[in-house]
């Protein structure tokens, strides 16, 4: 049995059943991340190999005594924009080379507390702004999977959550954490042929997150199957009294609705996500995806978001705006980096121009002048109420249909080198995941199928605020019909 | 009464608009749970919320929003069911966000008013625009080393209260009273303990000049002054700079400006141009905040009384002046004592006593009504002594000296010294007789017409009893007696 090829749900059944040890299986992804995180860069932090097999072994021991948690010595990647207390955490940033938070997030602090044993902090952008993981202080990661025609060719493995994509494509973690703010979860899971799911916003708290856009980052899990993506959103959501925007409610039993039947619910096509120049593969998943639903008994229903098209612009002034906004605190005062200089105000220029890369600079500059006097108006504003016009799109959609269809991402992962210098270009992939992130609905990305090349395609389906069940039950009823068992060129379980 | 600045031109008339900065009373922070106390050493009561760590996310503190209500109401303002928190951005290294969260648009807190009472006794209503929450800031120490500052966070996050009146104010001596009022009510509510000098009540000073009838003209704004008088000081010193400029046919530029009162003048800080832009939003962090109004009933009705209503009241229910009422509720403190002396009692005796004697010995002694070595049971005690005649207003005056010292009770006093009031005629007439025959020559002239002399045989008498005989029974005694013999 290859210990790094599992599910989440199949290695805790392994672990209740004691077929094979916490320590072992621990073991079996210290080894892949040794072998093959060099090529792939996915982690930019691995925790020490003796603190992951000491917590293993604990695990162990709950496991005799019938203790254990829900999570308990399931090997995860985090993405390094969770602060997790003693293990150093750097939002990719040369800003936070070497900070260490004394805290933990409430997210990872959940995990932990079901017994989950961390791997190692995985690779994003920086601050998570990004669609590609090339935006890194500690170097891009690698898509590990390769195109058939052109299997030299290094692949970006999306972003921002890239590194925990290439992680769980890679048998270098059973699951990772993954954020998303336009679409980081569900396209880096799209690339690297895994499930993605970003929870509605306030589903799970932002406290000890690093923050990029306030109002549109939430947290979610990146795993090998929808059912693991249930179980680990359950561990993972709930009500936090120290973040004011994470809902109250309680966190229903998402696991319960995996493989449910999808009978008589409505899908929605929305006709504006038939964008131009769309390329026929992806439209030809698209309609295999809708085929599949109709033959698992849903009724297929046009729909229309007649402001999607303003959806990425929008997306790309709000954002910037609080973030702007949100890195005014890497000062280089109390914390991060710094560069000394004779006066307070040079101390900033130095600090900043030196602690934060071209794409975090550009965003930053956007953001703030959005938000100046005279300008304010003419694009936060508008953007915000671009933002309502998106909601009441979803909300009026969701009158008539329970879920909508849509691809991921407009294509399957490209070169490293692509879209580089034409940041538009690189912003036009989250043109399919951002609605979903400015109207705070759940959406979840499921592996599809492969292109020409070989490369993984996805499908997405955006639900119901707080109705992540009907997502996942669709989710489930797509994997299924989908059959979706290809690995990556490069992973853990494929020889030495 | 009118304040004019006689220029060259002629009248010119003052326009000046307060805004206050009120330190919260709170046990922490507006949006963490670090605490709040003052003086504490540096940087031990700074959060990781407070010093913007990575991932931190403000909480609003219920504490501090009920504060502002009760403070709103106290000001007779509209409270708003709806608010917002937004960021105000700008970089400083006693600002660990790189923003303060503040509310812009939509304040806690709208339109209310406050009386103010000037030296002539008149009363005029200054118009407040709004109150809104929103974080202090640090504290920068360049007095730490020659060449590098140091950020002291205690203060960082703490709640203030801006209060921001209409350009209803006229005189330099308006202003005063305004703040002297703001202060009187947020020490009555409890909701800012109004120290100037320790920096929980700050104001900045909008201030322009017109002539009368004119619409506003430019104003300057006077940042951070830091007491009532130098307040009044800078407004007649910016208001004479700006008559000067106009009659000189220059223009005053819109400017924030610094009181220097060593030197008795304003100087520039930044103008218009350098002003900043502090790219307001809304805070994603924070959700609007919506109150109830139930919750603001709930407060309204447990407001404590205000010092308008209890003067009033002290007029009406213990007689007693204007005046003397005002004096009494400047502070909570002193309104409490004087009510605990003068309930059940006679008012305009307690006042008397209260503002008199007491106000003197405590001044004199350098004690508070908190530190006064006489309670407000004794000193009732004492009136009560002197209304059933146990003694009379003269000998009070002695026991009351005790009291101070001692700390004694005036019935152990007057024990003590034998101090209680003859009433005993017998004593009293003897008394009479033995001053009568020691001053047979005053006795005569009095009887050849000098009545004055009436009130020096009084004084005699009671002289010849210690001071404890009772007056009034003197009197009576005397006058039958200088008729008779």
């Amino acid at each position: 049995m290859t210990l790094t090829k599992l599910t989440l749900t199949e290695a805790r059944q392994g672990l209740v059943a004691r077929t094979f040890s916490a320590r072992e299986l621990v073991q079996a992804h210290l080894d892949a991340i040794e072998r093959l995180n060099p090529t792939l860069n996915a982690y930019i932090t691995p925790c020490p190999q003796s603190d992951v097999l000491k917590a293993a072994d604990a695990a162990d021991e709950r496991y005799k005594h019938q203790k254990a948690g829900r999570m308990d010595g399931l090997p995860i990647g985090i993405k390094d924009l969770f602060c997790t207390q003693g293990i150093r955490t750097t939002a990719a940033s040369a800003m936070l080379a070497d900070f260490i938070p004394p805290y933990e997030s409430t997210v990872t602090e959940r995990l932990l507390k079901e017994g989950a044993l961390f791997l190692g902090k995985t690779n994003l952008d920086e601050f998570a702004m990004g669609s590609a993981t090339t935006n890194s202080a500690f170097g891009p990661t690698i898509n590990p999977w390769k195109r058939a025609d052109a299997p030299e060719i290094a692949l970006v493995a999306g972003g921002s959550s890239g590194g925990s994509s290439a992680a769980v494509a890679a048998g270098l973690a059973l699951a990772s954490t993954g954020t998303d703010t336009g679409g980081s979860i569900r396209q880096p899971a799209a690339y690297c042929g895994i499930v993605g799911l970003k929870p509605t916003y306030g589903r799970c708290s932002r406290w000890g997150i690093i923050a990029y856009a306030s109002s549109l980052d939430q947290a979610g899990p990146m795993t090998r199957s929808v059912a693991d993506a249930a179980l680990m959103l359950e561990v993972m959501a709930g009500a936090d009294s120290r973040d004011s925007t994470c809902s109250p409610r309680p966190v229903p039993a998402f696991h319960q609705a995996v493989g449910k039947s999808v009978k008589g619910l409505r899908v929605g096509i929305p006709s504006e996500y038939r964008v131009d120049g769309l390329s026929p593969e992806i439209l030809a998943l698209w309609e295999q995806g809708i085929t599949w639903l109709k033959e698992a008994g849903c009724e297929i229903v046009e729909v229309s978001l007649p402001h999607t098209r303003y959806g990425l612009p929008s997306y790309y002034i709000i954002a910037p705006a609080e973030c702007s906004s949100n890195l005014a605190r890497y000062d280089g005062i109390r914390f991060g980096l710094r560069k000394d200089a004779p006066t307070l105000d040079e101390l900033y220029e130095k600090t900043r121009a030196a602690g934060f890369g071209t794409e975090v600079r550009r965003r930053i500059l956007i953001g703030t002048y959005v938000l100046s006097a005279g300008y304010y108006d003419a694009y936060y504003l508008k953007a915000q109420k671009v933002r309502t016009l998106i909601m009441r799109d979803f909300e009026h959609a969701f009158n008539t249909v329970d879920v909508l269809l849509t691809p991921t991402a407009p294509s399957a992962a490209f070169a490293q080198n692509d879209n580089v210098n034409d940041p538009v270009q690189m912003y036009l992939n989250d043109i399919f995941t951002v609605p979903a992130s400015l109207a705070g609905t759940p959406a979840l990305s499921v592996p599809a199928g492969l292109n020409k090349a070989g490369l993984p395609l996805g499908l997405q389906i955006i639900g119901r605020h707080f109705d992540e069940e009907t997502v996942l039950s669709i989710g489930s009823a797509l994997e299924k019909a989908a059959g979706f068992t290809h690995r990556p060129t490069l992973y853990a379980g494929a020889g030495a | 009464m009118t304040y004019v600045i006689e220029g060259q031109t002629g009248p010119w008339e003052i326009v000046v608009g307060l805004e206050v900065h009120a330190q919260v009373i709170s046990e922490s922070k507006l949006f963490s749970g670090a605490a709040t106390a003052f003086g504490a050493e540096p940087n031990t009561q700074v959060s990781l919320v407070d010093a913007a760590f990575p991932g931190m996310l403000p909480v609003i503190n219920r504490a501090c929003v009920a504060q502002a209500i009760r403070t709103g109401l106290g000001l007779n303002a509209h409270i708003n069911l709806q608010s917002r928190f937004d960021r105000k951005n700008y970089f400083y290294a006693d600002l660990p966000q790189g923003y303060q969260i503040s509310q812009f648009e939509h304040p806690i807190v709208g339109a209310g008013r406050i009386t103010i009472e000037l030296a002539d006794g008149q009363t005029r209503d200054i118009g407040i625009t709004r109150l809104h929450l929103e974080q202090d800031a640090g504290k920068l120490l360049h007095d730490q080393d020659p060449s590098h500052s140091f950020v002291d966070l205690n203060r960082a996050g703490v709640a203030l209260m801006e209060i921001v009146s209409e350009p209803d104010i006229r005189a330099p001596e308006e202003a005063g009273a305004y703040l002297r009022k703001l202060r009187q009510i947020l020490r009555y509510l409890g909701t800012c303990d109004g120290n100037m000098e320790e920096g929980s009540l700050r104001a900045d000073v909008n201030v322009s000049v017109r002539k009368a009838g004119e619409a506003f003209r430019t104003r300057c704004e006077i940042k951070n002054v830091n007491s009532i008088r130098f307040v009044m000081q800078a407004i007649e010193t910016e208001a004479l700079r700006q008559v000067t400029l106009w009659e000189s046919g220059q223009e005053v530029e819109q400017e924030t400006r610094l009181f220097d009162p060593s030197r008795g003048e304003t100087r520039a800080m930044r103008s218009k141009e350098d002003a900043h832009d502090y790219r307001y939003f809304p805070d994603p962090d924070l959700l609007p905040l919506v109150l109830e109004q139930e919750w603001v009933d709930t407060l309204k009705a447990t407001l404590p009384e205000l010092p308008d209503a209890k003067r009033a009241r002290f007029q009406s229910e213990y007689g007693i002046t204007f005046y003397d009422a005002g004096v009494l509720v400047a502070e909570q403190a002193v309104a409490n004592y004087y009510e605990n002396v003068a309930r059940g009692r006679d008012g305009k005796l307690a006042a008397a006593w209260v503002t008199g004697d007491l106000f003197g010995a405590l001044n004199k002694r350098g004690a508070t009504i908190e530190t006064s070595p006489v309670q407000a049971a004794t000193l009732g005690r004492m009136l009560d002594l002197i209304t059933d005649g146990t003694i009379n207003g003269k000998i009070a005056k002695e026991v009351f000296e005790d009291m101070l010292e001692t700390g004694d009770e005036p019935d152990a006093i007057i024990e003590r010294k034998g101090l209680r009031q003859v009433t005993d005629t017998g004593v009293i007439e003897t008394a009479i007789t033995t001053v009568l025959e020691k001053h047979a020559k005053e006795l005569e002239d009095y009887r050849n017409g000098k009545d004055r002399l009436f009130g020096f045989f009084v004084g005699q008498v009671m002289k010849e009893t210690k001071g404890k005989a009772n007056p009034a029974l003197v009197n009576e005694a005397l006058k039958a007696r200088l008729k008779s013999s």
